[in-house]
């Protein structure tokens, strides 16, 4: 059969106009499966990090605004496998001007002790984790949000409340550096509690949690449900991972929306790709008459029209991919609203999917026409005016 | 002097094979661009519709949400008699204090539970709200643990009929009514007695919002004015209509994400266009000769073929259309940002959306076709009507 790749090639590239606008046209609907197939697989195929596998979010069961009691700290200390429990609240509130979107940042108050063991993947120095830890009003970025506002150590950072009515006058001590998150600002919990006074205190919104080992988070997360279920605050945790995720499913049902568009986009190139075939063999029926007359069999004729299908399909194919992994730049350094969108490559298994979509969709749109092609009788064939 | 349109008519219906799979093509370029926009509009849709430019809402001082918003009974005692406000036929003054909070219902198709706004309201919060009407059952009666559901909530929750009982807060409440409210987002919301429900969540003191009704719009401006700049108070105020607005944020995200695979997808079937065009000026070489002969200048040959191809993508235009025109009217929910609950509303594709899916696929057909009919009209008469 390989010694039929040479003509197999050369047909294909016979009409080049049209060989080049149908590889345009497969790879430019490919690169768009590739970069929809690389955001579900960054969204519900990727594991954990190995510091994420770790850690827990326990929050109340009825709504992630909803607070729940700060004694439940203790409680949740005690639960087997636990090595640490650190609050953390949701700040919200606005920085300088709202309608900025760089200006869009998450804000949690933290126990600047705990969070350093809690993420325990960040990189601080000594000093400025000391620095941190010591100040009432000290604050920390990552490293990523420090470089996109141009912060530096000592700068002043007004943040206006709006879920809780105070505003707060951070100074920058620290900025730490981590393969996730890095886009977050941190400060201390206390200086929160006693700018609202009494009122608030008592209450967190959620408590993250520190596992010994990945293995006993679902058992530890069960574990903590199970300690309060029949208190008046029922809370729910699950692992970090799963919380995030849980964010997604607000925008609604996005692995539907993503599937969908998916399929329409695959159905498109097979259209596409059919039609071209289709017309490039109804030019070619004469020849094929000729192949028949030197004596090559229908099984030879149908594999040759079917191996051009394929190659012009899994070259378009390749540029898609190509194509994808460049558009993966464009959205990485987009608004991301996810941290998987910010770190969104096009990983081997994808690139693998798309060549194999491309070939399948060759197969099958070149079949129809190239069964038909090989029936022709000879007579027949020779006689077409096409 | 140009080509009559029925030529192209008819040269796409010969090649029907190849005119259906490129108008399909496009069809579903222009599917998933209109499905995006159906769901975006009638997230919109919903959400505005919800809003009065009449009413004035009062939250918390930098509060966004009602959710997150706190306000005394003292404070609304206070700003219930301020000028501007409406008043009833009895002569109170239109104003509703409000408890508004989220709870979590349990369904068959979401054993994990959703999440429901659920409002503390009082009857005159309820005639102030002039697009909601009863549509079965009775309205709860006051000092009673009774609520009133809205309608999408009745058709997603089992639980949610009247005469059947929901258990949120620290007991059971009967439903013994089905509110609609057009296409807003109280549809998604469970109503109670403004009494029952701040003292079974332990807040008689922390109410949500007020909602006032202002005599006309210049009256609106100087209120929201008057109580945002109030020192003894220490809230804000806002237009209803505002207030839901800032709420089509997660339609955002879905509808640049639509936007932006419509494009992607639209380059790929106008190169697909073309190669169909091409693919025709080929095949027609001795008729485009034959129509030079006849005296056809090169300019109505180039008009000619842009227009078939034009012609071809609005077929697949209106293609894409039938082929969304099923989605429309079906309910789906989205997560609101602001409320963090549920809205649910529908696809509404409206006859401007299907309009703008038409153009959408002209355009791709123009882009495509440019080409191939300017090749058509350079053909020499001799060599194209030897068909080479």
């Amino acid at each position: 059969m390989l010694r039929f790749l040479p003509f197999v090639l050369k047909n294909s590239w016979r009409n080049r106009r049209r060989t080049t606008l149908t590889i345009v046209s497969i790879s430019v609907s490919l690169c768009l499966l590739g970069v929809l197939m690389a955001i579900y697989y960054a969204f519900y195929f990727t594991d954990a990090t190995p510091s994420q596998a770790l850690r827990l979010v326990v929050r109340n069961k009825i709504s992630l605004v909803m607070p729940m009691p700060v004694f439940y700290r203790d409680k949740i200390r005690q639960v087997t496998g636990v090595r640490e429990v650190a609050p953390y609240q949701w700040f919200g509130g606005v920085y300088k001007d709202r309608r900025d979107p760089k200006n869009m940042f998450a804000r949690f108050a933290v126990e600047p002790d705990k969070i350093l063991i809690i993420r325990g993947e960040m990189k601080v120095p000594e000093d400025q984790q000391k620095a941190f830890i010591q100040e009432r009003t000290a604050c920390m970025v990552g490293k990523a949000l420090a470089d996109k506002l141009n912060l530096h150590l000592g700068d002043r950072i007004p943040i206006q409340g709006d879920i809780f009515p105070v505003n707060l006058e951070l100074t920058l001590r620290a900025i730490y550096d981590a393969p996730e998150n890095n886009e977050a600002l941190y400060f201390n919990l206390e200086y929160l509690d006693q700018a609202l006074g009494l009122a608030k205190r008592g209450q967190i919104g959620t408590f993250y949690v520190l596992a010994d080992s990945p293995e006993s988070v679902p058992r530890i997360a069960q574990a903590i449900d199970d300690e309060f279920h029949n208190s008046p605050v029922q809370t729910k945790t699950e692992s970090e991972r799963a919380f995030q995720l849980g964010f997604l499913s607000f925008l609604g049902n996005v692995k539907m929306i993503l599937l969908s568009i998916c399929a329409a986009v695959t159905f498109t190139i097979l259209l596409v790709s059919a039609n071209t075939i289709a017309m490039s063999i109804r030019e070619r029926v004469r020849e094929v008459g000729v192949l028949k007359t030197l004596g090559f069999t229908r099984g030879t004729i149908l594999s040759l029209i079917l191996g051009e299908a394929v190659a012009i399909a899994i070259l378009g194919g390749a540029v898609g991919v190509a194509l994808a992994s460049a558009l993966c730049g464009v959205v990485r350094s987009g608004p991301a609203f996810s941290d998987d969108l910010r770190h969104l490559t096009i990983q081997p298994p994808v690139v693998l999917a798309c060549l194999v979509v491309a070939a399948v969709i060759g197969l099958i749109s070149a079949f129809i026409p190239a069964w038909n092609a090989s029936r022709t009788s000879i007579v027949e064939a020779l006689r077409s005016t096409e | 002097m140009a080509i009559p349109v029925s030529y192209n008519l008819r040269n796409l219906v010969v090649r029907k094979t190849t005119t259906i799979m490129t108008a399909l093509g496009i069809g579903l370029t222009v599917a998933v661009l209109l499905a995006i926009l159906a769901l975006v509009g009638g997230l919109k849709k919903s959400l505005q519709s919800s809003g009065n430019p009449l009413q004035v809402l009062v939250l918390r001082k930098g509060g966004t949400s009602e959710l997150s918003s706190v306000i005394t009974p003292a404070n609304f005692q206070d700003m219930k008699f301020k000028s501007g406000i409406a008043r009833t036929s009895s002569g109170q003054p239109m104003a509703s204090l409000e408890m508004v909070t989220v709870i979590d219902l349990e369904s068959v198709d979401a054993p994990q539970g959703i999440n429901v706004t659920l409002r503390g309201i009082t009857p005159l919060g309820i005639e102030m709200r002039d697009h909601i009407k009863l549509v079965s059952g009775r309205w709860f009666q006051s000092g009673r643990r009774e609520v009133v559901v809205g309608e999408s909530i009745g058709k997603r929750f089992p639980g949610a009929r009247i005469g059947q009982r929901l258990h949120f807060g620290r007991g059971d409440w009967d439903v013994v009514g089905i509110m609609s409210a057009g296409s807003g987002a109280t549809n998604s919301e469970i109503f109670g007695d403004l009494n029952q429900i701040s003292a079974d969540f332990q807040r008689p003191e922390a109410l949500s919002s007020a909602l006032l009704r202002v005599t006309d719009p210049v009256a609106a401006k100087a209120l929201i004015n008057d109580i945002s700049n109030d020192p003894r108070l220490n809230l804000d105020a806002m237009s209803e209509t505002d207030y839901y607005d800032a709420q089509t944020s997660s339609g955002v995200v879905i509808e640049s994400l639509g936007i932006f695979v419509s494009i992607i997808m639209g380059i790929g079937s106008s190169f697909a266009a073309m190669n169909t065009m091409y693919a025709a000026v080929a095949r027609r070489s001795q008729e485009i000769g034959t129509l030079r002969v006849l005296g056809f200048s090169r300019g109505s040959i180039l008009f000619s073929f842009f227009v078939e191809s034009i012609l071809l993508a609005a077929l697949g235009g209106l293609v894409g259309c039938l082929l969304v025109l099923p989605l429309n009217g079906v309910t789906t929910g989205i997560g609101n940002f602001v409320t963090f609950s549920e809205i649910d509303f529908n696809f509404r594709i409206t006859p401007q959306i299907m309009a703008l899916g038409v153009a959408f696929a002209m355009v791709l057909g123009a882009l495509g076709g440019l080409f191939p009919a300017r090749s058509a009209s350079r053909k020499e008469i001799l060599a194209a009507l030897r068909g080479i």
